[in-house]
């Protein structure tokens, strides 16, 4: 039996809303997690936090460590101003992070191994960062592109490599999100997959398939690793690139 | 020669450019814990960098990665 590794990313239609001038509106299960995903952020962040106990209980504790955590890392790298962009910040993370990790459930789905999520996330970040750059600094934004201290003569060159490294920046920013939760999402099902052929080969397969079920066990805690280190990835990068529209020279 | 036959190998010779990746993760984490021995103080401080030098050497790979994907179920 071969198990088609890419199966497990298909969009289903849950529903049909309507249509709209020819095309068809469906609620899909991606629309389904996302809500689930904003429903748990919600109740973990609201509801964890209501009793405001001065010792904080298990779940207040993730939900204040999460908050603090990233609250850390939007001052440790955009600065005291960049704290405006905090909320912004910590949705992003919260929801790329519990995305990952519903992800991880077996027969859920991953909202973040879709390339339209990321890219559509990771364009938000890009057009804010250009918006609130020239916002904020006029033309001085585009200091970005001139480092100081470099020689006339290869100045021309370096300001075409940086204006290119920053139209790219949307691309790895929502590729590396979207190819990591890919990846493993494929492995975990090959070596799933392996589990299913030695088992189906008799007594003699069964002993075989308990070494690719103890692999799924140890992937299984390594993308728990990179679900929460992706989030963050993401997050900080996030960071680095509001920190450029608000201190433009370098 | 079959087409099959050529994407199957051109996915395999895209996946070669993930072992540059590698050594690059390699040596960030590498360096990161020589350092952090040296001065276990000053470690907790670099941490985001750690991860944003991970991310970025790591994207390179993920782009090879992602054509070797495109050759065997996108295109």
């Amino acid at each position: 039996m071969q198990v088609d590794p890419i199966h497990q990313f298909a969009i289903n239609n849950l529903m049909q809303l309507g249509t709209v001038r020819g095309h068809q509106l469906h609620f899909t299960n991606s629309a389904l997690v996302m809500f689930i995903i904003v429903g748990s952020v919600s109740a973990l962040l609201i509801g964890a936090t209501a009793p405001r106990a001065v010792v904080p209980g298990r779940l207040q504790s993730i939900a204040e460590l999460s908050y603090e955590f990233v609250a850390n890392t939007v001052r440790s790298t955009a600065g005291n101003e960049g704290m405006r962009f905090f909320p912004f910040v910590f949705t992003l993370f919260m929801f790329v992070l519990f995305a990952n990790l519903i992800g991880l459930i077996p027969y859920s789905f991953t909202v973040t191994s879709q390339l339209i999520v990321t890219a559509t996330l990771a364009l938000l970040v890009f057009f804010i960062v250009v918006i609130y750059g020239f916002w904020r600094n006029g033309l001085h934004f585009l200091n970005l592109f001139v480092p100081k201290g470099v020689p006339k003569l290869i100045l021309p060159a370096i300001v075409v490599i940086e204006v290119l490294s920053f139209l790219s920046r949307p691309v790895s920013h929502s590729v590396r999100l979207f190819a990591n939760m890919l990846a493993g999402h494929i492995t975990l099902q090959v070596f799933a997959g392996f589990i299913i052929l030695l088992a189906g080969a008799g007594v003699l397969g069964w002993f075989g398939a308990v070494l690719p079920f103890a692999m799924v066990v140890m992937l299984t805690a390594l993308e728990l690793l990179v679900a929460f280190l992706q989030a963050y990835v993401f997050a900080i990068l996030t960071c680095i690139y509001l920190n450029d529209a608000i201190h433009p020279g370098h | 020669m079959d087409p099959t036959a050529a994407k199957y190998i051109g996915a395999g010779i895209a996946c070669i450019g993930m072992g540059g990746a590698g050594v690059g993760v390699g040596i960030i984490f590498g360096n990161y814990l020589a350092a952090a021995l040296r001065n276990p103080s000053a470690a907790q401080g670099q941490f985001g960098n750690l991860i944003f030098g991970f991310a970025i050497t790591e994207a390179l790979g993920i782009f090879s990665l992602l054509i070797a994907l495109l050759l065997l179920f996108g295109l």
